[in-house]
């Protein structure tokens, strides 16, 4: 019989994650992001982090657990987003003054280039070139070469130690289905990992029960499972509202 | 908006839904955050257009109503839109192969400068700004077949958005080929930018007045 992932709860979930580890983080604008590990892992206290995820953090509210909590937490040494500051230049993140103040690092990397970073990482592939940020800022001091009369950048592959995901189901061997938008960045995070956790939004279904062709993440890479309760136990999306200016 | 007397000109929706009359029937769009997400409320009449989202959304459509919304399902903007028919779903590294390799036929940015070169600047609010937000843009800019812009013409101050060359640090070099603005509709032309068409109440003198660059006909 194969054995269940399923943990007890949050806190079992993200222990024996030690400090120094590399965590990436699923989710883009809410769908998909583990609300409740990153809360569990604000509890858990592991330090001196690095954190791969789109973003630190939105600006709206209500502001749910995020990348910029962990570092205002001092859990965190560096990030890799897509976005270290809001959308809307007049929107201020918390997370804005730690990077100002130099108590965290970060690396802003292209959104493509950042979820096929973390793809080659998990599909054996050491680097590769991309045309994207040529030209700019993001290309200076960069290796670079010409391929049919176009310049590419060289980007390496982001391999993690742990990947945090949000799903909508799972049987209890780890495979995983995503609802719509949250797909995102979930399974290329899986990939890339060596221990992944998920967060899972229905109730666990026995192996055996979900149809193979319809899983988007295989089990084999899936290591703990821990469902969603209902809320406010659970952290679920809200609906989003604009930030009061 | 400030306290200001309103932007002359288009409104948001109006820019948006002039640009939108430039996508072809069968093209693949992808919008980005804040004004460009409006294009996908503009009516496109008998074309097909399928509205790409960075997130891996494929053939979104209309923002939908409070109480009408579905929480796992936005856009780049995270508004809770709807889906066509025909919609799919893939995850983000297929997403953005989609967008390197050539199927985005144009993408729909917004921009704090625009240049008559064809650069733009999007990603950080100043040159010596620590942090920014590059998100999709840069590959967006680099590999879709048109890159559009729609941004307001000139900053809250006054200051002109359309200039000669960027300020700012670049998010693609030589790419942009049509920018709405409140304004009008404008071409980059090298040294300055075409006017494709003016909004209604604009004269060409109050353009050029607002623009940091030449403008001809």
């Amino acid at each position: 019989m194969p054995k269940s992932k399923l943990v007890s709860g949050f806190a079992e979930a993200v222990a024996g994650i030690p400090d120094g580890a590399t965590i990436a983080f699923g989710g883009f604008a809410g769908p998909g992001t583990p609300f409740n590990l990153i809360r569990a892992l604000l509890a858990q206290g592991a330090r001196n982090l690095t954190c791969v995820s789109n973003t630190t953090g939105g600006a709206h509210q209500p502001r749910m657990p995020d990348i910029g909590m962990l570092v205002e937490n001092g859990q965190v040494r560096k990030v890799v987003c897509s976005f270290t500051a809001a959308t809307r230049p007049t929107d201020v993140l918390p997370f804005a003054r730690f990077l100002e103040a130099g108590q965290v690092e970060a690396e802003l990397v292209p959104q493509g280039t950042l979820a096929e970073r973390l793809r080659a990482a998990g599909s054996g592939i050491p680097a590769f070139y991309t045309p994207t940020g040529v030209g700019t800022e993001v290309a200076e001091g960069r290796e670079t070469r010409n391929f049919d009369g176009r310049e590419h950048l060289l980007e390496r592959a982001l391999p993690v130690d742990f990947a945090f995901l949000r799903a909508h189901q799972a049987d209890e061997v780890g495979n995983l289905r995503y609802r719509l938008a949250q797909r995102n960045f979930n399974p290329v995070m899986a990939m890339a990992a060596r221990t992944v956790v998920a967060e899972v939004e229905e109730e666990l279904l026995p192996a055996g029960a979900m149809d193979p062709d319809s899983v988007h993440t295989p089990g084999i890479l899936v290591h703990r499972l821990v469902r969603v309760p209902p809320a406010p136990e659970g952290l679920w999306p809200a609906r989003r509202a604009e930030r009061a200016r | 908006m400030s306290g200001d007397a309103a932007p002359k000109g288009w409104s948001r929706q109006q820019m948006a839904d002039r640009l939108a009359a430039e996508f072809g029937d069968g093209w693949i769009v992808n919008l980005g955050v804040g004004i460009p997400t409006l294009c996908s409320n503009a009516d496109t009449g008998d074309r097909d257009v399928v509205f790409h989202s960075e997130n891996g959304v494929v053939g979104y459509g209309p923002v939908l109503p409070e109480g009408q919304e579905d929480l796992h399902l936005v856009n780049a903007g995270g508004q809770n839109v709807s889906l066509r028919p025909g919609a799919a779903i893939v995850h983000h590294a297929d997403s953005f192969a989609l967008i390197r390799s050539g199927r985005i036929d144009a993408t729909v940015m917004g921009a704090y400068e625009a240049a008559a070169n064809g650069d733009f600047a999007n990603w950080k609010v100043a040159a010596n700004a620590k942090g920014g937000g590059i998100g999709g843009a840069m590959d967006l800019a680099a590999c879709a077949r048109c890159v559009f812009l729609i941004l307001e013409h000139t900053t809250r101050r006054g200051a002109p958005r359309l200039v000669r060359r960027c300020a700012l640090p670049v998010t693609a070099r030589r790419v942009v080929t049509l920018i709405a603005t409140n304004y009008g509709l404008f071409e980059p032309a090298g040294e300055g930018f075409r006017v494709k068409e003016l909004a209604p109440g604009l004269t060409l003198d109050e353009a050029r007045a607002a623009t940091g660059a030449p403008l001809t006909d």
